[in-house]
């Protein structure tokens, strides 16, 4: 069922998936092996500061995005990808600005030295979302669906920092890669008018009225398109957006249950993987017992 | 933490921003309020992005560091992209969060600001984060009953093993470190 493929991607997975979200890691393997990529883990990377960092030490942020970096370009492969959205961007963002900044990166290159390293400027940072839309696309995509998900509604929320401030893959507003990958696999995406409003990020923990009532409206926008599901392309986002349904339904007064699942575990659900090699039981929302409803029973 | 006269932290602010692609645009601000109306957090601050330019171009650099605004930015550049001068609205608010930090210009306790503090000490220690080590000692630094409200949550985790109770520590955290401290010779932030 692999298919074959020349290209061999650095995966950088981030902190979050390999525990918390652990779920995200082993869908994006096992999808990602079904579909031929090969994904080589980065060899000891490290996190790469989040937006938590930058807002403390701007220069220390930068070393530990340049140090992943350098660790990249060691490998010899042009392209690291990682399937969450906020090291994505720090990523993406450190590069360019390492690009941008000749003192500052002139300082971090010193800094990588007395670690033993250097970075020259030659590795592509790259959302694994675009990934499987552009680089593998729809074809081979279509060809290995072997469960198509016709009949089931899916509301893709893509979150922030996937496409601001950038906009590289997608519209910064209004993206639509996951609707029409959502499309390939037989789901019907439906109109969801804050598929990129901010769910609150770690507000949920800091500021948590802010928290409930920003993730409150995009569930709340979920259900009223009468989507089965939610489809996320970022781990703090799909953390906000399950975990905290009941909390968040009170504080707005409106029934928040739906389930929430990351893009990989539908993809991989409609390549006919079992529930294991998608971790479908980590969820907090009832993801496996919904999938089968609506689309087995067809 | 250092003393230094209001004006010092404007003169360091400025050029910080002017360090930052496009970060000089922040001189044609219209006040046209587009940031202020994308913001999802904008009806929790005390000031407005908006009026955060305007208080800026006031000298009121205080002000600013007092209010709630400056932490509540959840880096989602709604403002960034719409802003119709092409200011980046969110890589300013990063620089106000650190030079609150660097000179301890900004409220006790700022959920944020210990939440952001908690995560780097996390990374410094083992090269990545370890997120039970970082949700207890953010608790503890700002309202350590509200820690037991999270343990309920903590066991529903750990019963689909999504909590690590050992922390990770990456081969390289050592060099880590030597890289850490060779940047901060460099001085300012």
């Amino acid at each position: 069922m692999t298919d074959s493929n020349d290209r061999v991607y650095t995966y950088y997975p981030g902190c979050s998936q390999m525990v918390t979200n652990k779920a995200y890691n082993i869908s994006t393997q096992n999808v990602a092996r079904t579909l031929g990529l090969e994904m080589v883990e980065l060899d000891d990377w490290n996190c790469c500061g989040a937006t938590a960092f930058m807002a403390v030490d701007k220069k220390r942020a930068f070393v530990l995005s340049a140090r992943n970096l350098a660790l990249a370009e060691q490998t010899g492969r042009e392209e690291v990808v990682t399937a969450c959205n906020g090291c994505y961007l720090t990523l993406n963002k450190v590069n360019r600005h390492l690009a941008e900044q000749a003192e500052l990166a002139a300082q971090v290159q010193k800094a990588l030295a007395a670690g033993g390293m250097t970075y020259k400027g030659g590795v592509r940072v790259r959302h694994l979302l675009d990934i499987v839309v552009n680089d593998v696309g729809e074809k081979r995509v279509r060809q290995h669906v072997r469960r198509p998900l016709a009949g089931l509604k899916v509301a893709c929320y893509y979150g922030c920092q996937i496409t601001r401030p950038f906009g590289e893959i997608d519209d910064e507003e209004y993206p639509e890669m996951m609707d029409v990958l959502s499309g390939w696999l037989g789901a019907e995406a439906v109109a969801f008018p804050l598929k990129t409003k901010c769910c609150g990020g770690l507000m949920m923990t800091t500021q948590p009225e802010m928290g409930r009532k920003l993730t409150g409206a995009i569930l709340r926008s979920a259900k009223q398109g009468e989507a089965d599901g939610i489809i996320t392309c970022c781990p703090l986002c799909q953390m906000n957006l399950e975990a905290y349904q009941d909390q968040v339904g009170a504080a707005i007064g409106y029934d928040c249950h739906i389930p929430v699942l990351y893009f990989t575990q539908l993809m991989g659900y409609a390549f006919g993987l079992e529930g294991s090699e998608l971790a479908l039981r980590d969820s907090l929302t009832p993801v496996e017992a919904t999938l089968m409803e609506k689309v087995e029973s067809r | 933490m250092e003393a230094v006269a209001a004006k010092d932290v404007g003169e360091v602010f400025l050029e910080h921003v002017y360090a930052i692609p496009d970060g000089e645009k922040i001189n044609e601000c219209i006040q046209c309020g587009t940031c202020s109306a994308s913001c999802p957090m904008s009806d929790a601050m005390d000031y407005s992005p908006r009026q955060i330019i305007a208080e800026l171009r006031a000298g009121m650099l205080d002000d600013v560091f007092k209010s709630n605004t400056v932490w509540l930015c959840s880096s989602c550049y709604s403002c960034a992209v719409r802003c119709p001068a092409g200011i980046p609205f969110t890589d300013v608010m990063y620089e106000l969060k650190r030079l609150g930090t660097q000179y301890g210009r900004y409220p006790k306790r700022t959920p944020n600001a210990v939440m952001v503090k908690a995560f780097t000490e996390s990374v410094d220690r083992h090269g990545r984060t370890h997120e039970p080590e970082l949700v207890q000692k953010y608790y503890l630094r700002t309202n350590p009953f509200k820690f037991l409200s999270q343990v309920a949550f903590g066991l529903r985790l750990l019963a689909r093993g999504r909590m690590a109770l050992l922390a990770h520590n990456i081969k390289g955290v050592g060099n880590l470190r030597k890289m850490m401290a060779a940047i901060e010779e460099n001085g300012a932030k």
